[in-house]
């Protein structure tokens, strides 16, 4: 029984399906990440597995209980930080401390905070706020935030995608060092098959929509700690990215469709002034001999 | 040009050069147009004993100028304390129910452009019963009611804006309602808010010296009234500048705070 689980999950906006038949099993302490095109539906999984939304169809179950709502056993890092401007790096996470340990008296709380705090190396940023903060530090916050809830699951939904490269790559070996220290379960969502590869265990393509479903897992066979430098030049890590990117790229070249659609041409022909007029019958468009022809044309869907 | 020394002080200069052309086209009106408008010097020299002893009572009345603001500025606080605190609460059921404005939307909507003149009367019938207390009653009921709408309307739509990111924060916290409330809703709607109170009291200032012209009773307002019945133009000229330097005041206040929310 795996620990996460998503069977036959669908979800559709407005008649628009986004997600179809998405099948995924993450087991305990292992690091999925699943890589996607921006606008496939990446944001929509994540979504339904912190149970902001419901799924149509199908069911996400964690720890083999179904996931109906949102709750703190579920750690979510947001694509655009989703910190609180009015509170402090420290109350912002003590927000979320106070939330799942009531109990706690103050100066335990705060020794908590305080550890995940370090954790992101923000311990001289604890009292700013966080439109004092960089991006990179912003987002850093965001994870503290989620890992000092203690969850089950730690969802990362393009955690990084809005930071700039060196950043992005300070991060990541942030992640990285943070996963190998707690061994937390985690789903990342990614644009970036690279990053995705560094970090994973396993990779999980998601094709392009609408209609979005999960392809087949690539296990990433890289022995940790892996080195950013001489990880480019790793034959395995080489092949592994062909293959994924492969993969999507084929899923979308799948789309094609022929549609037929009306063209309206420009007005490159003089009207035809041989036609009678009457202030009677006043035509508003000029009179043109071909003003609308018909035409096939194939489309990316 | 950065080196003429006038330059610097155009902060100071430019506004004097400003009053220098109102006070100096007001002499022209009272020497040409209307001769019943009190010139300035004839105004100073009038009021004179009102502004440079301000506090001091003669009579319920003949009270010097600030003691009239005074009594003013109390009004407007408890009618203004009255919108705020039905005010604020309205305006967080319509931001956060579509039903609850769906009802109440439109009746807003119509008493929202009525004349506190037009409310005041109804304020004195509303508190009959009250005898004495009558016209305070009728006067705070009337600024509560006017200087309301802009602190709903601007609590509606600041929590209507609220992100949809700080409610995910507060589902996926699991915050319970009160603390939705305190920690989520109210901080972000906080910047808006102000916005509204700011507003409110302007308004709450404009309605007092309609409320006291028609009750007389003691203010700037009352006094203003009191002194166009007794032929004595010139305290008009007195109050109506006492009102609108008090009202650039309270402005100017309400603005200071309301900046300290911006930032947050």
């Amino acid at each position: 029984m795996a620990y996460l689980e998503l069977k036959n999950v669908s979800k559709s906006f407005g008649g628009v399906p986004v997600l179809k038949d998405i099948n995924l099993a993450v087991e305990k302490g292992e690091f999925v990440a699943i890589v996607g095109f921006s606008g496939a539906g990446k944001t929509t999984l994540i979504s339904l597995i912190a149970g902001l939304l419901q799924p149509d169809a199908g069911t996400v179950k964690l720890n083999d209980l179904e996931i109906t709502e949102p709750g703190p056993d579920r750690g979510i890092v947001f694509q655009n930080y989703s910190l609180l401007p009015w509170l402090s790096v420290f109350e912002n996470i003590l927000l979320a401390v106070d939330q799942v340990n009531p109990n706690w008296s103050a100066a335990k709380k705060a020794e908590h905070v305080g550890k995940y705090i370090a954790m992101v190396n923000l311990t001289p940023a604890r009292d700013k706020r966080p439109h004092e903060l960089s991006g990179g530090m912003r987002q850093r916050v965001s994870v503290a935030r989620a890992l000092a809830m203690n969850p089950q699951i730690l969802l990362l939904d393009e955690p990084l995608s809005a930071l700039d490269a060196l950043t992005r790559a300070t991060l990541q070996d942030e992640v990285s060092r943070i996963w190998s220290d707690d061994k937390k379960t985690v789903l990342m969502i990614t644009n970036d098959p690279d990053e995705g590869i560094y970090l994973a265990d396993r990779i999980v393509p998601l094709t392009a929509g609408p209609g979005a479903t999960l392809g087949p897992s690539f296990p990433v066979e890289i022995p940790r700690a892996r080195d950013r430098k001489t990880i480019n030049h790793d034959p395995h890590f080489k092949q592994l990215r062909r293959d994924v990117i492969s993969f999507m790229l084929d899923s979308k070249q799948h789309r094609h469709t022929t549609i037929k659609k009306k063209l309206v041409l420009p007005d490159i022909e003089p009207e035809d002034l041989n036609i009678p007029r009457t202030m009677t019958a006043w035509r508003k468009t000029p009179i043109r001999r071909h003003e609308i022809k018909a035409e096939t044309v194939e489309v990316d869907a | 040009m950065n080196n003429n020394p006038l330059k610097k002080i155009d902060w100071l200069l430019l506004p004097l050069i400003g009053f220098a052309v109102g006070v100096g086209l007001w002499h022209l009106v009272s020497q040409t147009v209307s001769k019943d408008l009190p010139s300035p010097a004839k105004t100073w020299a009038e009021s004179r004993e009102y502004v440079m002893k301000p506090f001091e009572k003669r009579g319920e009345m003949d009270q010097g100028i600030l003691r009239f603001t005074w009594y003013s500025l109390i009004l407007v606080a408890k009618g203004y304390a009255i919108a705020l605190i039905i005010g604020t609460p309205v305006g967080f059921f319509l931001g956060l129910s579509k039903s609850f404005t769906k009802t109440f939307d439109p009746i807003i909507q119509i008493l929202r452009p009525v004349s506190p003149l037009a409310w005041l009367p109804l304020g004195l019938v509303l508190f009959l019963g009250a005898g004495k207390q009558a016209s305070e009653l009728g006067a705070l009921f009337t600024i509560a009611v006017c200087a309301m709408w802009p602190t709903v309307l601007n609590t509606a739509v600041g929590v209507r804006a609220i992100p949809q990111d700080y409610l995910n924060v507060a589902k996926v916290l699991k915050l319970s309602r009160t603390k939705t409330l305190f920690k989520v809703l109210i901080p972000a709607t906080l910047p808006y808010m102000f916005t509204g109170f700011r507003l409110s009291l302007g308004i709450a200032w404009l309605v007092i010296v309609a409320a006291e012209m028609l009750t007389g009773r003691p203010g700037v307002g009352g006094f203003l009234w009191q002194e166009y019945n007794a032929l004595n133009y010139s305290h008009i000229i007195l109050c109506i500048l006492t009102i609108g330097v008090v009202g650039f005041i309270l402005d100017r206040l309400m603005s200071v705070v309301e900046r300290r929310f911006k930032t947050a």
